[in-house]
C-alpha cells in the first residue's frame, strides 16, 4: 500500500520514467550488494527495518546517478530536439526509444534475473486490530509523505516553483519575462530524476528488484496522472493512491492476472467522463 | 519470433542459406504490413504505441475463427474450423474494431492521450490472454493453427508458398495505402497532420478523418496478425511483446522514413535484417559481446530511434513535397531534396551526408 503512494508524486510525461525508476532501483541495490559492500557500506541494520546504512546510501547515489542521466539526456536529446522544432509526437518517440535503451543497458549489467535488496523474509507487526504492517512500509509511507511536503513546499513556495510552474504554462511568456526555460527544464527533469530513483527504491524494497519493474508501471503511473490531471502534483498524489488502491482492492472480486487492466479502465473512464482530471481547471 | 528463423549452423550449406533467406523475407513482409499500416496512422498525427494489440487480435481471432473445436486441456472460444480466408477477413475487422472503441474516447483529445490508451490496450489484452479461462487457452497458447493452403503443398516446399503469401499481401496493401494517399482523402489526411485548424476551418471534420485512418491502419494490422497466425502455426500472448510487437515497427518507420510508403518498407528490410540477422554472427564475435548480443540489438533499436530523430528525423528516404502534380519542382527544392532522381541515388545521398 506505501508503494502506491510513492508513484503518486510523479508528474512528468515522459515514456521513459519508468525506466529511470528502474536505474534508481538498480543503482541502489549496486550499493547495496556485495559489490558495493566491497567498498565499506556494508551496514548493519536499523532497529526492525529490514536495511541499514547501506541502503540510505543507495538512495543517495540513485537519486544523484538518475538525476544525472535525466539531465544528460536533455542535453543531448531533448534540447536539441526543441531545437529543431519537434512536437509532442518527437518527444514522445524518442522518450521510447531511450525507455528501451535503459532497460536493455540494466539487463547489460546486471541480467535478466530479479533481485531484493536484504535477502530473507521480513515478518510483518501487528498493529490496531490485526492489521500487520511491515517496518519498513512505515518508512515507504513515511518518505513519500515527506517528499510530497518537499515538493508542494518547492512549487508553490519559492521562486524557483513559480518560475517553473510559468514554463509550464507559456514558456514563451515566461522567457520574456526573464526567465532561462532552460534553467528551469533542467531544474524539472533533476527533481523528476531524484523522484524517480526514489519511487524506484521505494519499489524495490516493498517488492523485488527487477529489470523491467519501471516499464511495468508506467501505465499506471500515466493513469494516475490523467486521473489527477496533468501536470498537477496534488492531483497527482490523489490520483496514485486512487490508481493503487483500486488495482489492490480489485483482486476481491476479479482475477488476479487481470490486474493490470484497472489502470487502463480507469483512464478510458476517465477520459470519457472528465478529460482534464479530476482536479483539471477548465480553460 | 526468432524461432522461425534457422539456425546459424544451418546456413553453412547452400540449402540452409536459401531457406533462411526465405523465412527472413517472410517475416519482413509481415513486419513490413505493420510498418505501413503505422504509417498511414502517423501521416495523420496518430501515435499509435499499441501496434502489438492491433496486431495481437487479428492473429488470436484469424486462428480461433480457423481452429478445430478445443480438446482435451484446451479451451478457446469458437474453433469453428472456418476457412482461413474467412479468419483473415474477421481479423481485419477485428483490428478495425478495436479501433473504433479505443479512437471514441481519445482522437477527440490531447494527442498523447491516445498513445497512453494504446499502449496500455497492448497490455491488457496480454494479460486477458494471459489469464481468462477458457477464451484463448491462457499462456498455453493456441497450437496447430493452419496455413492457408498448407494441406495441398508438400511439406518442404510450403514455405514458398507462406513466402508467397506475405508478399502478395504486402503488394497488395502498399498499392492500397499508396492509392489511398494519393487520393483526395489522403490529401486531406496530409493537410490535417500539417495544420489542423486550417483543415477545420476549410469545413473538414478532422475527428472523422482521423478516426477513418486510424481504423484503415487497424485494419492492415489485424490482416499482418492474421498471416503471422497462419504463419507460424502457434501463437501465445508472450509472441507479441511491446518491444517487438510496437517498438520494433516504430524503429522501422522513423529509419526508413515516416509519412512515405517506400521508406517504410525500406525500414522494414533494413531493420528487419539488422534484428534477425544478429544471431547469425553471434558464434563469430568475441565470447564477451556474443553472450550478451540480444540486449545489446536491443540497446541499438533504442539508439537508432534516437540517432535518427536527431540527425536525420526525415529517415533514409525523405518525404516528397508534394504540391500540385502540375508543379514538377517544389519552392525550396534544392535544400528539401524535392525529386533527386530514383531511389538509390537518394539513399546513395542519404548515406554518403
Amino acid at each position: 500500500m506505501g508503494l502506491t503512494l510513492v508513484f503518486g508524486v510523479l508528474g512528468v510525461g515522459d515514456f521513459a520514467h519508468g525506466d529511470k525508476m528502474g536505474w534508481g532501483m538498480f543503482l541502489a541495490f549496486f550499493v547495496v550488494s556485495s559489490e558495493g559492500a566491497n567498498l565499506g557500506f556494508a551496514g548493519g541494520q536499523f532497529g526492525s527495518l529490514s536495511f541499514g546504512w547501506g541502503l540510505i546510501v543507495g538512495l543517495l547515489v540513485a537519486m544523484l546517478g538518475v538525476a544525472a542521466l535525466s539531465v544528460v539526456l536533455e542535453r543531448l536529446v531533448f534540447r536539441r530536439l526543441r531545437a529543431s522544432g519537434g512536437g509532442f509526437f518527437v518527444f514522445a518517440i524518442a522518450s521510447l526509444g531511450i525507455s528501451i535503451m535503459l532497460r536493455a543497458v540494466i539487463q547489460l549489467i546486471w541480467g535478466p534475473s530479479n533481485f531484493r535488496y536484504t535477502p530473507g523474509i521480513h515478518p510483518a507487526v501487528e498493529i490496531l486490530g490485526g492489521i500487520k504492517v511491515k517496518p519498513d512500509q512505515f518508512f515507504i509511507v513515511g518518505v513519500t509523505i515527506l517528499a510530497a511536503v518537499l515538493l508542494y513546499w518547492l512549487l508553490y513556495r519559492t521562486r524557483f516553483g513559480k518560475a517553473m510552474r510559468a514554463t509550464a504554462d507559456n514558456p514563451g511568456l515566461a522567457e520574456a519575462s526573464g526567465i532561462d526555460t532552460n534553467r528551469i527544464r533542467v531544474g524539472t527533469w533533476i527533481i523528476a530524476g531524484i523522484l524517480g530513483a526514489l519511487a524506484g527504491v521505494m519499489l524495490g524494497l516493498q517488492a523485488e528488484v527487477r529489470f523491467d519493474a519501471g516499464f511495468r508501471l508506467l501505465l499506471p503511473l500515466f493513469a494516475a496522472v490523467i486521473l489527477g490531471g496533468i501536470g498537477n502534483p496534488r492531483g497527482a498524489l490523489v490520483g496514485g493512491l486512487t490508481v493503487g488502491i483500486a488495482q489492490e482492492v480489485s483482486t476481491q472480486w476479479i482475477n488476479t492476472g487481470l490486474k493490470p487492466g484497472i489502470p487502463f479502465v480507469i483512464v478510458i473512464v476517465v477520459l470519457m467522463l472528465r478529460p482534464r482530471g479530476l482536479f483539471g481547471q477548465q480553460r | 519470433m526468432e524461432q522461425l528463423l534457422l539456425n546459424v549452423v544451418t546456413l553453412v550449406t547452400f540449402d540452409g542459406a536459401v531457406n533462411w533467406t526465405v523465412g527472413f523475407l517472410t517475416t519482413v513482409a509481415i513486419f513490413a504490413i505493420l510498418a505501413l499500416a503505422l504509417n498511414i496512422q502517423w501521416s495523420v498525427g496518430i501515435l499509435n504505441f499499441g501496434v502489438a494489440a492491433f496486431f495481437m487480435v487479428g492473429a488470436y481471432v484469424s486462428a480461433v475463427l480457423t481452429l478445430p473445436a478445443p480438446e482435451g486441456l484446451e479451451s478457446y472460444v469458437a474453433g469453428w474450423g472456418l476457412p482461413i480466408p474467412v479468419g483473415w477477413l474477421f481479423a481485419m475487422v477485428a483490428g478495425a474494431v478495436l479501433a473504433i472503441l479505443l479512437g471514441i474516447p481519445t482522437l477527440r483529445l490531447r494527442d498523447d492521450f491516445l498513445a497512453i490508451a494504446t499502449i496500455g490496450v497492448a497490455a491488457i489484452l496480454r494479460s486477458i490472454a494471459n489469464s481468462v479461462e477458457g477464451l484463448v487457452n491462457r499462456s498455453r497458447g493456441l497450437n496447430g493453427v493452419d496455413g492457408f493452403l498448407e494441406d495441398q503443398v508438400q511439406g518442404g516446399d510450403y514455405r514458398w508458398v507462406e513466402l508467397a503469401i506475405a508478399l502478395v499481401v504486402l503488394l497488395a496493401v502498399y498499392w492500397l495505402v499508396s492509392r489511398a494517399t494519393a487520393s483526395p482523402w489522403g490529401r486531406t489526411l496530409r493537410a490535417i497532420r500539417d495544420n489542423e485548424d486550417t483543415a477545420k476551418a476549410s469545413g473538414k471534420n478532422t475527428v472523422k478523418f482521423r478516426m477513418g485512418a486510424f481504423m484503415l491502419g487497424a485494419m492492415l494490422m489485424g490482416l499482418a496478425g492474421a498471416i503471422y497466425a497462419h504463419r507460424s502455426g502457434t501463437i501465445s500472448p508472450l509472441t507479441f511483446s511491446d518491444l517487438l510487437g510496437t517498438f520494433f515497427v516504430w524503429t522501422m518507420l522513423i529509419v526508413g522514413g515516416s509519412g512515405n510508403h517506400r521508406g517504410a518498407l525500406l525500414g522494414a528490410v533494413v531493420v528487419g535484417f539488422f534484428w534477425f540477422g544478429t544471431p547469425l554472427i553471434q558464434e563469430s564475435l568475441p565470447d564477451w559481446l556474443g553472450s550478451r548480443v540480444f540486449q545489446v540489438r536491443q540497446l541499438l533499436i533504442g539508439l537508432l530511434i534516437v540517432v535518427f530523430l536527431l540527425w536525420r528525423p526525415q529517415g533514409l528516404l525523405a518525404e516528397r513535397d508534394r504540391v500540385s502534380r502540375f508543379v514538377t519542382r517544389g519552392p525550396d527544392d534544392r535544400t528539401r531534396g524535392g525529386d533527386q532522381g530514383s531511389v538509390w541515388e537518394r539513399l546513395r545521398s542519404a548515406v554518403s551526408r
